[in-house]
């Protein structure tokens, strides 16, 4: 039995929110509690098989490769086709996690909206276009799902039609998303004009490197960067991800992590070879250093935006993008310590690299999860009070004993104070960015005291502060919305304690499919 | 040799119109316009790529020999057309939401009144 779901559990894992997505409108016409009872369900299951093939995956090390039509004819070079190894499965353990926490919070927190059924439907279609993305060995593919996100994540910010700053922010979205998305199938044009290929692994294995392959390069890695919310393309992102609806923001984040992930795979699997490489070596070196330039450029404007916003949700959104900063400071770090083996001769990245690798690929788990924990705290407080500006807000804490907390861990774990996950993918960056060049590891650190500040400063603003007559009346949240908050924080205090465990088990297998391009051409 | 190129002048042509379209108009109409052009530029690009010289369609059935032209971009392009028609309504939906709140299309006269 799990065998057989086990085999195909790369189909099955999108197969089953998007049959979901289309039956929730029918479902929804019977009662709005069995639908919703419907939606978790099939979450819950996704999830269940999602995190069956990822466990799968990075316990054994090896490459699952799932071949849709017929196996018998011909190569399967010209199928579409799914291809999961350890950094796949390392990105889809986050597709399980934050839809369901989302979902199950959902609950209570849309309750008096009109219009549910479209909502979970639309939540379905995203969580499917998300894993797709995540999963797909084929680039075309990859550029469908990146669409079915971009389509259903702009109507589900558009949500609350009804505010004129959350249409606007859609739009932006839209268009950004629609023209990043552009160049992406521009890119694969060219990669299809020259090799016929658009498998990503036989891309990877014949790519030549000549101008136009480094035409395609920097289309793919500019549009998915935008995507991304990598400065200076990140002005969409505190936008989209303030004036969503807050259980709609932590899927959000997932699609944005997902194109975070199409750069490293594009980075480092299909021109991998050709950046890592003796002939190359002072290219790649000055890539690494290019990206190291945006990553700070990206943490500093994060960073000090969000002190001086006002607005709690548009403040955790420049917080999300300070957090992506610090992510492509450690990939980017790691690529600038390219060097060439005396010996061998072999092209690597050096051991402190190897650390800033590991620390950024933990970091995109840790950045999920806490931005989302928080989205979902500003989301209650919204929730309870229908009131989003940091200066009319006070006093909270006495009548919302465990949002509070929950806040609280949130806070400690973004700004990487220990013991809380932040901490401990920030240390990893921080121990190797110092290593490579001390500044940058005083920049990475400076920010992150700085965004401190900035949530020490909101949790005195929200929740500490002399009681406001106008929130006697108000209680803390329902029970669903609690049970979405400490889903993300049981699995943030559990990282925070066994990070070791987690390194191991998860991120090791991760960030070895990463620098191993040639395992993954050899997975079809 | 030239007529070969020509198709490719307008991929270039229509993808730059578009481009021009979108960061300089300031009607979200005309925007829009734009990202449509750069799609449909992408697209002639696509089916550039699929065809060949006195080449046929790709269908087995009723061929008349001789070379076809390549299907599977003709496939991508297809789909391409089909997301651009998604976006493209939900873009329209998003600008009638906007007109309906703000009453002007104009960019800057949206800014003006979020301030």
């Amino acid at each position: 039995m799990f065998e057989q779901i086990l085999a195909h559990s790369p189909a099955l894992a999108v197969a089953i929110p998007l049959l979901g997505a289309f039956f929730t409108p029918l479902v929804g016409k019977i009662n709005d509690k069995l639908r919703n009872i419907f939606v978790i369900l099939i979450l819950a299951l996704d999830s269940f098989v999602v995190l069956l093939l990822a466990n799968d995956v990075l316990s054994t090390g090896s490459i699952r490769t799932y071949i849709f039509g017929a196996k018998e004819i011909g190569s399967p070079v010209v199928r579409i086709i799914f291809e999961i190894d350890g950094l796949n499965a390392f990105m889809i353990i986050l597709a399980a996690i934050l839809p369901l926490a989302a979902v199950i919070y959902s609950w209570a927190f849309m309750k008096d909206e009109t219009g549910q059924d479209k909502y979970y439907t639309l939540m379905l279609l995203l969580t499917a276009g998300m894993l797709g993305m995540m999963m797909t060995g084929d680039l075309f593919n990859f550029f469908v799902f990146l669409e079915i996100t971009s389509i259903s994540s702009a109507a589900l910010i558009a949500y609350r039609t009804n505010n004129k700053f959350s249409v606007q922010a859609a739009f932006k979205y839209i268009v950004i998303s629609t023209i990043g998305a552009l160049f992406v199938l521009f890119a694969i044009a060219i990669l299809y004009g020259q090799y016929d290929a658009l498998n990503m692994a036989v891309l990877a294995n014949s790519i030549q490197y000549g101008l136009l392959d480094k035409i395609a390069l920097v289309l793919l890695v500019i549009a998915l960067a935008m995507k991304a919310g990598i400065a200076p393309m990140h002005m969409w992102l505190p936008e989209a991800y303030g004036r969503a609806p807050s259980s709609v923001t932590v899927v959000i984040i997932g699609t944005t992590l997902g194109s975070f992930y199409g750069i490293l795979r594009v980075g480092f699997t299909i021109f991998g070879e050709q950046i890592i490489s003796a002939s190359n070596l002072g290219v790649g070196i000055a890539l690494g250093w290019m990206l190291v330039g945006l990553a700070i450029l990206t943490i500093f404007i994060g960073v000090l935006m969000a002190l001086k916003q006002n607005d709690f949700k548009k403040m955790i959104g420049f917080a999300a993008v300070a957090e992506i900063g610090y992510m492509l400071l450690a990939f980017g770090a790691a690529l600038a310590t390219i060097y060439q083996n005396s010996i061998t001769g072999a092209v690597d990245i050096s051991p402190a690299g190897l650390t800033a690798l590991k620390g950024g690929m933990f970091h995109i788990l840790n950045d999920a999860l806490d931005i989302s924990l928080l989205f979902l705290v500003a989301g209650a407080i919204y929730y309870v009070t229908k009131e989003a500006s940091l200066n009319k807000l006070g006093g909270l804490a006495r009548n919302m004993k465990y949002t509070t907390v929950f806040f609280i861990i949130g806070m400690i774990a973004v700004s990487g104070l220990p013991p809380l996950n932040g901490f401990a993918s920030k240390l990893m960056i921080y121990q190797s960015t110092y290593e490579i060049n001390p500044i940058l590891a005083i920049v990475a650190i400076l920010c992150s005291i700085l965004l401190l500040a900035t949530f020490v400063k909101v949790f005195y603003a929200v929740f500490l502060g002399p009681k406001l007559p106008k929130f006697d009346k108000v209680k803390e949240v329902p029970k669903s919305m609690l049970i979405g908050m400490l889903i993300i924080a049981c699995i943030i205090i559990f990282i925070g304690l066994f990070p070791n465990l987690v390194v191991e088990n998860i991120v090791n297998p991760a960030v070895t499919a990463l620098q191993n391009a040639t395992a993954y051409m050899g997975g079809i | 040799m030239i007529t070969f190129q020509i198709p490719y002048l307008a991929v270039v042509g229509l993808i730059i119109i578009g481009l021009y379209a979108v960061i300089f108009k300031r009607n979200l109409i005309k925007m829009i316009i734009g990202i449509t052009l750069i799609e449909s530029g992408v697209n002639l690009f696509l089916i550039t790529l699929s065809f060949r010289e006195n080449s046929t369609a790709p269908i087995y059935t009723a061929s008349p020999g001789g070379i076809m032209s390549l299907p599977v971009p003709q496939a991508l392009t297809l789909t391409s057309i089909v997301i651009g028609v998604a976006v493209l309504a939900l873009m329209l939906s998003l600008v009638i939401h906007i007109y309906r709140h703000y009453g002007t299309l104009d960019v800057r006269k949206i800014k003006e009144d979020d301030n």
